[in-house]
This record gives structure tokens, C-alpha cells and sequence, in this order.
């Protein structure tokens, strides 16, 4: 039975606006010149084929559903209480198989020693771990076999990356071409940086293939103090930092376009209110304001448990929160952008024309002022995305972010908190959050670097 | 006589990999000491980058091929980087066209001044102070004092103009290059300007390499002339013979291609006869009184202090199929008229006769304002500005028509192509954007834009002043077919003379937000009564008579 929560209604939404964006773009040729010019941006085109192995864990991880448990004899069928996503299933037993508690990447052995009973006599060991290299009889071949099984996989992702490369130059080339186009992108002669997004895509193959590969047998980033797979942790809070960054630029947009574009535009006292409102938000300490909501959410959602009877909804609850309030606090400074754009824009001869015409003040802002502070949008937004994960890690930390519960790397990294002063050190739970969140935030920074240089209009360089 | 800076083969392209363009082709030139020579083009005809490549200032992405470029023998194009600054600003001298931007905002002019004769002169302190109220006194500024003590933003632009000589004059330069340095001045300011440039040229013996695009203000300067198009050098004579018999095709064209007096009712383009006027004459609007004041504001309640007059009572008619030029300066209120007929800003006061009355009354008086709206449109000066980048061909011009008329669908598109066929443009245009088209091109958009709504008035806000002679001769052609098909009025706002002469049927001449002399064309210009009028009437430059 599918179950669509809150947030995933607002992600699909989030695609369904950028599939329609699309869209209008290729109907427009001078909005394409733009994406054209990112397209051809090496170091922007790898970073957005990274963001898209990263969105499409967060899209797989965002449809829901109750699996049925038994069909009864009529039947009807009875559906589990658990909500789980396609994601789950997909790399399933992964959140399935616990250990007892900690063990590191690609152990055998759990990391704390045990008192075992064998013969009547106690010895304190490290036991051998429930699922971690349990087909194995021997311990000690735990090494050659991980390495044999490594290169193994390794070798299959790099077979089946060539062969979708070679069926994908026949399938878009067509067959008498497809050499040709094959040597293109070899020779790196193509227009997009097409060579630099094929061995992009072959390293992340290859990755998840042995990754794959090896976490059917061995916890390859270690397990957590409850035995959960950090590994696993690590790829469902994908979801919650992509949401992080996405829904909350979708909450504060209207805020910065209307109230930007409506006080550069109109001035006079629309402007005052507004300078006032974003001047009087801007002064209140950002971190009090989501400590302040999220606590009141709490409390009113323990007054009302009958709405929130399940986990997941609570935990979905709060992090649709989290996100509406940083939007509400982080729409100000691309309002100030629009503000002063508009301001310029404004002034332009076109808009004077569009008056003389007769043309009506909401329809001059739709169609000469916004498409014409666009870029400032996009720029913006691709700008804050990066910010916005990481202050989910900021705010998790200090207990104020998502729901305990929910798996993200904040939680993580708050955890880890207590890890790393223990001794011996658990350090892996802290690394993998690290690997996972620093990929995607520095991928998100060298996009919206590429996203400034092909929107911004002072970067073109024209010959005069 | 040995050249002073002698220019051989000068090739210039672009350096990016793969779109090799050449830009300049095998430019040569003499200038001898002393000489004042003009580089004399349309735009992107490689004037400036002309300039720019002998003081090695190309900009990023553009490279010399080949050439040399010889100051007294020796090549700038091969000395060492470090050696190129002492000649910078030493021996040759540039200023450019945009006196606005071509000084620092937060520094005084002073300080730039004395900044340029330190480098040059090692002039520090009193005596560099000394020698820049000097300069500043050669270069005609009467307080001198004041003028060294202030920022840019509280001079004019005629002043800063000035000081942007005096800093050029700071190295003692052999050779300035002056790159439009009349262009953004007004007439007045433009006459003064190039006196004290021919003044200094006497006075010091220092040669002149002199870009313009402008034909008559080329005519008053230079003793030698070189015609540039496409990045090549067409023609190359002494001023005399240049505008005595040029030999070249296309600078006679471009003598021919000048409105004036003269020329009315014939085609500048080709020199046919144009189609005569329709009688017209009769009464379309009488505007009077009409008053524009701005309010200036201060302090924390933003109480009114006072007003800046901007359009200070100023009365006039406009009659059907006739032409009525607004002359004047920048600043005298020329373009708040035109806004304010169009209701872009509210008037302070003035009221609106029609031909065919409305009811009177403050009703009425209301009433006739909004009909004079909806009947009058704009074009305006600046081609890039006034088309949103944005919205397709079709979109502009049928934007006005969807607003006003409802026309939807095929209809609309069938009026678009009827409107851009009108203005001479394709109608396959229709789906292209703004940034595809040359300036004429935008200016055609924009005038079937206006002509969409069906208007009675055409307001003209400078609409040839940022477009090439040819291109103007085209447009101006356009404007009185235009006229002739369609019995328009035109309210036409200019600074130009000659083009007043050429196509008005009368003239207002404004000054400081009133009309100070007004009537009909010929004998207005012929015999001014208002001291302004003549003082802007002699400052225009004068082309010598012409043999075409």
C-alpha cells in the first residue's frame, strides 16, 4: 500500500516544477544559451552527475509504501505497520541485519570484547559478528576474501559501464555512427564535457558495485553502537539533506520573489514594510527562531498524538518544519538581491514602453520584470543549497534539527560526539557522514560556481 | 618630416582557440609631430581598438598578429611590460569617451591629478600641487582651486572632461589619443571642448590622434583623415582634399548620408525624392502650461524643501502629419516632457486641448489627458534598453495589440507580420529575441511596437542618437515614409540640429525647462532671435561645403 508523506508530496512537487521548467526552457533559445554555456562547464557537468547518483537515492528513499504482510484467504491483503521505502527494499537486508553493537568497516569481530562461556571455562574475547563475514569459516580469510571479492565486483561495474557506454553511442548515434561518436568522447571532442561525465559515472559504478558487492557479506563502513549498518545510516540521511536543501529554497522563493520584486518595484511605503520586515527577521538570531518553532512543534504535536500515532509521520512532521522555518528565515537575503534588481531593471526603457502600452502592473511584473531577475534566482538558489545541508548538520547536532529517529548525518554527527571520547575511538559512524555530506556539499558548490559564471551576465566576456 | 609614431601592418585578432576572427587588417599610418590626425568610423569599424593596440591595451582574449607600431623609430609592440608605463601617460596621452567613468568616484580630482604628475614628472606635495592647478588652468577651468579640491561626482560632465585632459597633459605627452572625447557633451560643451583641444594642440606642439564617428566634428579638427570600416583602412587624405573629392565610394557615402537643411524631402539613403507630406497642418493637441516639479525631500519625515523645476510651464501645439522638434540639452526637460504627455509622471500642472474637444470641467480636463495617452506612443533613444531581452519579436510587438485590442491567435500574428513588414523587417523575425538584431534592426522593433496600437503621436526621444550615420539615414527614410502612409504626428525630442533641419516642420527650442523660442523651421534656424538659440546654433560644428 503506498504511503505518501508530507515531504515527499512537496519533493515530487519540487520535480514536477523542474521537469516543467525544463520544459519551458526548451521552448525559449535564449534561456538555453545559459545552460548551454553550463553544459560545457567540465568541473559544473561532474558535480552534477554526482548530485544526480546522490537526488536519485533521495528520489528511490522518498517512495513510500506499508508491504503486505500475508494475503488472507478472500483475498484482501493485510499490510505491514512499518512504512518502508523502495529504497529499502532495494538494498535490503542492509537496515535488516543488526549486530550487537560497534564493529569497524569490514570487520569480522565485534569491536568490545565478551564474556563467553565455552566448556564451563569464561574467556573475555571478541566474539565473531552475527552477519559480518558470516559465510566465512575462517576468520583469517577474511582479507584475501574481501580482496578477491573487491575486484571481483570492481571489475563487473567497470565491464557493464563499457558495455552501457557502447550501447548507449549505438542506441544515440545509431549503428553506422556509433564508433565515431564512441571516438568522440574518447578523444574528448564533444561539445559537453562528455569524457570527464563517462569516467565520472564508470568511478561511481565501480564504487557502488564493490560497495555492493562487499556489504552483502561485511559492514563496510562498521556498525553503530545499537549494530546498525553505517553504511546504511549514511545513504537514508541522503534524503534528508537533499530535502533539506530543496524544500526549504521551495518555501522561501515566493517570499523573495513577491516581497523582492514588489518593493523594488512599487517603492514608496511597499518598500518601507518590507525593509522593515526583512531588516526586523534579519536581526533575530537565526538559530534561537528554529530553536523556539521546533520546540513549540514538539509540544503541540505531544498534545495532539492521536494525529501523530506513528513515528515516521512525527519524525516527517518535524522535518517539514524544520524546513518551512528556514525558509521563512533565509528568504531575506535573496529578497535584498531581487529588491535591488528590480531597481535596475526598472529603470530600463522596456518597462516605460510596456506603460505607454497600457499593459497592467501585474502583468509588466510577470513578464518584464521577473524573467529579467531570474538569474539572480537560480544563482541564488543553487548558491544556498550547499548552506542548507549543512546547517541541518549544524542544527542536529544541537539537538534543535530533525527528529532524533530520522536518519541524517547531523544525528550522526551528534552521536559521534560521545564515539570519539571513548577509548578505544569510534571513528568510522563520524567518517562516513563526513565522506557522504562532503560530497555532496562540494559538488553543490563547484555547480553553483558553474551556475554564476553561465547566469551571472557581468562573467561574459564579448569581444567588442 | 621624420613620423612621430609611424603604425605598419597592424594586425589584430581574437585569441580564443578555435574562433580565430581578425578584427584589424594591415592598419598603417603616419602621425608627424605636431599633426592632428582622425581616425574617422562607424562603430565596430576598430577606431578604439586602434587606439588601444598602440598603447598595448588590448583587452583580454585579444591579441596582435603582426605589425609594428614605431614611436620615434623604436616599436612599442616589442618593449619589455615594465618600459610601456613610462610611455602610458608619458609620451602619449589618451582620454576617452566616457568622462563619468574615467574617473575614480572616491578620489578628488586633485588627487588624481597630482597622482598622474608624480608618476610622471616626480612632482610630490606643494609643487605637485602647483603644477595641477597649473594644468587645470591651461585646460580653461576658471576655479581652479575649487575644481582640484572636489570629487568627480560635483563637477559636470564638460568639467570633468577637462580634467580628464589636464591628467593627460600630466605626462607632457608627444601624442594624444582621443578616443569620442565629445560624444557623451553636450553642443555647447562639445564646441568649448574641442577649441581648447585645438588650443593645446598649438600652444604645446604635441600631435593628435583623434577618433570619431562624427563627420563635422572630424571636419573641425583634423588636418588628416582616415576613413575606417570592417577593420581596414578605406582612405587616407589631407582634411581639404578629403571633403573636396574623396575618392573612396563609401566616404562620399557617408558625406551624402548627413541630414540638413538641404536635404529635405529627399531620401538621405539614396538621395530619391521622398513622398510628399499630406497636407495636414490641422490641429491634433494643444498642450499648455504644462509644469513637471519634483520634490525634493529631507530629513527623517521626508518633508518637502523644495522643488526641482524640471518642466517649468511650457506650451505648445501638435499638428496632424507634422513634425514638431523639442531642441535642447541634456537637462533641459526634454524627455520629462515626453514622459509626462505619456503619463509616466504625473504633472504638476498643465492642461490638454483636443482637436475634436471633450466636455469641459475638471472631468473633462482629465478626460482629454487620457485620450492624448492612449493616442500617443514612444520610441526611445537607447536600441538595447528598450526591448525586453526576454520576450520574442513577436511577443513585443503584439503585446500592445493583446493589451489594448484583444486581438488573440491568427489574427495577431497576421498584424505582427503585416507591422514588422511595415518597419522593412522580415516577418520570419517574429520568433527570434531582441539580442539578434544590430541597433537599426532593434530601433525598427521598437517603432512597430509603437505603430501597433495605431497611435495618432509618435513621441521620439532621440531615436537615431545611438545609431551610425548610415543607419540613421535609413531610419530617418523610414520615419517620413512613415509619416506620408500613416498622417502621424511626431513630437520629435533632439539634440541634433541637423536632424531638426532635416525633418521638422517646426522647432522648440527648450532651455532649463522652458521654451524659449519657437516657430518654423527654416527661418527659426536661419535667424534665431533668442540668445541661447544662437549660442547652440554656432556651437554646432560645420561641415565644409561638399563636392559629391
Amino acid at each position: 500500500m503506498p504511503v505518501v508523506l508530507l515531504t515527499d508530496a512537496f519533493f515530487f512537487a519540487l520535480i514536477a516544477l523542474t521537469a516543467f521548467y525544463a520544459f519551458y526552457v526548451a521552448r525559449r533559445p535564449h534561456l538555453q544559451t545559459a545552460w548551454r554555456k553550463l553544459a560545457r562547464d567540465r568541473s559544473a557537468m561532474v558535480s552534477l552527475t554526482v548530485i544526480a547518483f546522490y537526488f536519485a537515492v533521495a528520489l528511490l528513499d522518498s517512495i513510500h509504501f506499508r508491504p503486505v504482510l500475508e494475503t488472507s484467504e478472500s483475498g484482501e491483503a493485510v499490510y505491514s505497520n512499518e512504512v518502508v521505502s523502495l529504497f529499502d527494499r532495494l538494498v535490503s537486508p542492509l537496515g535488516e541485519r543488526f549486530e550487537k553493537t560497534y564493529s569497524e568497516p569490514l570487520a569480522v569481530h565485534a569491536y568490545v570484547k565478551e564474556t563467553v562461556e565455552e566448556g564451563g571455562v569464561r574467556h573475555r574475547v571478541y566474539p565473531r559478528l552475527e552477519h559480518g563475514g558470516a559465510g566465512l569459516g575462517d576468520a583469517r580469510r577474511a582479507a584475501a576474501d574481501i580482496g578477491w571479492r573487491a575486484a571481483a565486483w570492481g571489475l563487473a561495474g567497470l565491464l557493464s559501464c563499457a558495455g552501457l557506454l557502447l550501447l548507449l553511442c549505438l542506441a544515440l548515434a545509431g549503428p553506422g555512427r556509433a564508433l565515431r561518436a564512441l571516438r568522440a568522447v574518447v578523444c574528448n571532442t564533444t561539445g559537453p564535457p562528455l569524457r570527464a561525465v563517462a569516467i565520472t559515472v564508470t568511478l561511481i559504478v565501480v564504487a557502488i558495485f564493490v560497495v555492493a558487492g562487499l556489504s552483502h557479506d561485511y559492514h563496510v563502513f562498521g556498525t553503530d553502537k545499537i549494530g546498525e549498518d553505517v553504511l546504511y545510516q549514511a545513504l537514508k540521511s541522503v534524503r534528508t539533506g537533499f530535502l533539506i536543501g530543496t524544500l526549504t529554497t521551495l518555501i522561501m522563493l515566493p517570499f523573495a520573489l513577491v516581497l523582492g520584486v514588489c518593493a523594488g518595484y512599487f517603492l514608496g511605503w511597499v518598500d518601507d514594510v518590507i525593509q522593515y520586515l526583512y531588516t526586523t527577521l534579519n536581526s533575530i538570531p537565526g538559530v534561537l527562531l528554529v530553536a523556539a518553532m521546533v520546540l513549540m512543534l514538539q509540544l503541540y504535536m505531544d498534545q495532539h498524538s492521536e494525529q501523530f500515532n506513528d513515528l515516521v509521520t512525527r519524525a516527517d512532521m518535524r522535518l517539514l518544519f524544520l524546513c518551512a522555518i528556514l525558509g521563512i528565515t533565509s528568504w531575506t537575503g535573496l529578497c535584498r538581491l531581487l529588491r535591488a534588481e528590480t531597481l535596475k531593471v526598472k529603470e530600463m526603457d522596456y518597462i516605460d514602453a510596456a506603460r505607454a502600452l497600457g499593459v497592467a502592473r501585474p502583468l509588466i511584473l510577470l513578464r518584464h520584470v521577473l524573467p529579467n531577475v531570474m538569474h539572480i534566482v537560480i544563482i541564488t538558489v543553487a548558491l544556498d543549497f550547499s548552506g542548507l545541508v549543512l546547517a541541518e548538520a549544524v542544527l542536529s547536532y544541537i539537538d534543535i534539527g530533525v527528529d532524533p529517529t530520522m536518519h541524517s548525518w547531523g544525528n550522526m554527527i551528534n552521536s559521534a560526539r560521545l564515539e570519539m571520547a571513548r577509548e578505544p575511538v569510534v571513528w568510522w559512524p563520524l567518517l562516513a557522514a563526513m565522506v557522504f555530506l562532503f560530497g555532496l556539499v562540494l559538488c553543490a558548490n563547484l555547480l553553483a560556481d558553474g551556475v554564476r559564471n553561465a547566469f551571472d551576465p557581468r562573467s561574459e566576456w564579448n569581444p567588442s | 618630416m621624420e613620423p612621430l609614431l609611424s603604425v605598419r601592418d597592424l594586425c589584430v585578432e581574437t585569441a580564443l582557440p578555435g574562433r580565430r576572427e581578425t578584427l584589424l587588417r594591415d592598419i598603417a599610418f603616419d602621425i608627424r609631430p605636431g599633426e592632428s590626425f582622425a581616425l574617422l568610423g562607424e562603430s565596430g569599424s576598430g577606431k578604439s581598438l586602434t587606439a588601444l593596440s598602440i598603447l598595448r591595451l588590448l583587452p583580454d582574449g585579444l591579441r596582435v598578429r603582426r605589425g609594428a607600431v614605431r614611436l620615434h623609430g623604436q616599436d612599442l609592440l616589442r618593449r619589455p611590460e615594465m618600459s610601456m608605463r613610462d610611455v602610458r601617460g608619458g609620451s602619449i596621452g589618451m582620454i576617452f569617451q566616457e568622462p563619468m567613468t574615467s574617473l575614480n568616484p572616491v578620489l578628488t580630482a586633485g588627487r588624481q591629478l597630482t597622482e598622474a604628475l608624480g608618476l610622471h614628472r616626480g612632482a610630490r606635495g606643494a609643487r605637485a600641487r602647483d603644477a595641477a592647478l597649473q594644468l587645470l588652468d591651461e585646460v580653461g577651468i576658471d576655479d581652479a582651486g575649487r575644481v582640484f579640491a572636489s570629487y568627480p561626482h560635483e563637477l559636470s560632465g564638460g568639467m570633468k572632461q577637462r580634467v580628464m585632459i589636464a591628467a593627460a597633459l600630466a605626462g607632457e605627452p608627444e601624442l594624444l589619443i582621443a578616443d569620442e572625447p565629445t560624444t557623451a557633451l553636450d553642443v555647447t560643451i562639445q564646441a568649448q571642448v574641442l577649441g581648447l583641444l585645438k588650443k593645446l594642440q598649438a600652444d604645446r606642439g604635441m600631435a593628435m590622434l583623434f577618433i570619431s564617428h562624427d563627420l563635422s566634428v572630424v571636419a573641425g579638427i583634423a588636418e588628416r583623415i582616415a576613413v575606417m570600416r570592417a577593420g581596414e583602412i578605406l582612405e587616407q587624405a589631407g582634411a581639404g582634399e578629403f571633403f573636396g573629392h574623396a575618392h573612396h565610394e563609401y566616404s562620399r557615402r557617408l558625406c551624402t548620408m548627413l541630414p540638413g537643411l538641404d536635404k529635405r524631402g529627399q531620401s538621405l539613403f539614396d538621395g530619391a525624392r521622398l513622398p510628399p507630406p499630406p497636407r495636414g497642418g490641422e490641429r491634433l493637441a494643444e498642450v499648455r502650461n504644462l509644469a513637471v516639479h519634483f520634490p525634493v525631500r529631507k530629513g527623517l519625515f521626508k518633508r518637502i524643501v523644495g522643488h526641482v523645476k524640471a518642466v517649468d510651464g511650457v506650451s505648445f501645439t501638435l499638428r496632424r502629419a507634422h513634425t514638431l522638434a523639442l531642441v535642447g540639452e541634456s537637462g533641459s526637460g526634454k524627455t520629462t516632457i515626453a514622459r509626462a504627455l505619456l503619463g509616466l509622471v504625473e504633472p504638476t500642472a498643465g492642461e490638454v486641448h483636443l482637436a475634436p474637444p471633450v466636455a469641459g470641467g475638471a472631468r473633462g480636463a482629465a478626460d482629454a489627458w487620457e485620450r492624448l495617452r492612449r493616442s500617443a506612443q514612444i520610441v526611445f533613444q537607447d536600441p538595447f534598453s528598450s526591448l525586453n531581452p526576454k520576450m520574442q519579436v513577436g511577443q513585443l510587438i503584439g503585446e500592445g495589440l493583446r493589451t489594448r485590442h484583444a486581438v488573440r491567435g491568427d489574427a495577431l500574428r497576421d498584424r505582427v507580420a503585416e507591422l514588422l513588414a511595415q518597419v522593412g523587417l522580415s516577418p520570419d523575425y517574429m520568433h527570434r529575441h531582441p539580442h539578434q538584431f544590430s541597433g537599426g534592426q532593434r530601433q525598427r522593433i521598437c517603432i512597430a511596437r509603437a505603430l501597433a496600437v495605431e497611435p495618432e503621436l509618435i513621441i521620439w526621444d532621440e531615436p537615431t542618437s545611438a545609431l551610425d550615420v548610415s543607419v540613421q539615414a535609413r531610419i530617418l527614410d523610414l520615419f517620413q515614409r512613415l509619416q506620408a502612409d500613416l498622417g502621424l504626428s511626431y513630437l520629435f525630442i533632439t539634440h541634433d540640429i541637423s536632424v531638426v533641419a532635416y525633418m521638422a516642420h517646426e522647432v522648440a527650442v527648450l532651455y532649463r525647462g522652458r521654451i524659449v523660442e519657437q516657430g518654423e523651421t527654416a527661418p527659426l534656424l536661419s535667424a534665431p532671435d533668442h540668445r541661447y538659440t544662437r549660442e547652440l546654433l554656432s556651437a554646432v560644428p560645420a561641415l565644409p561645403a561638399f563636392a559629391a
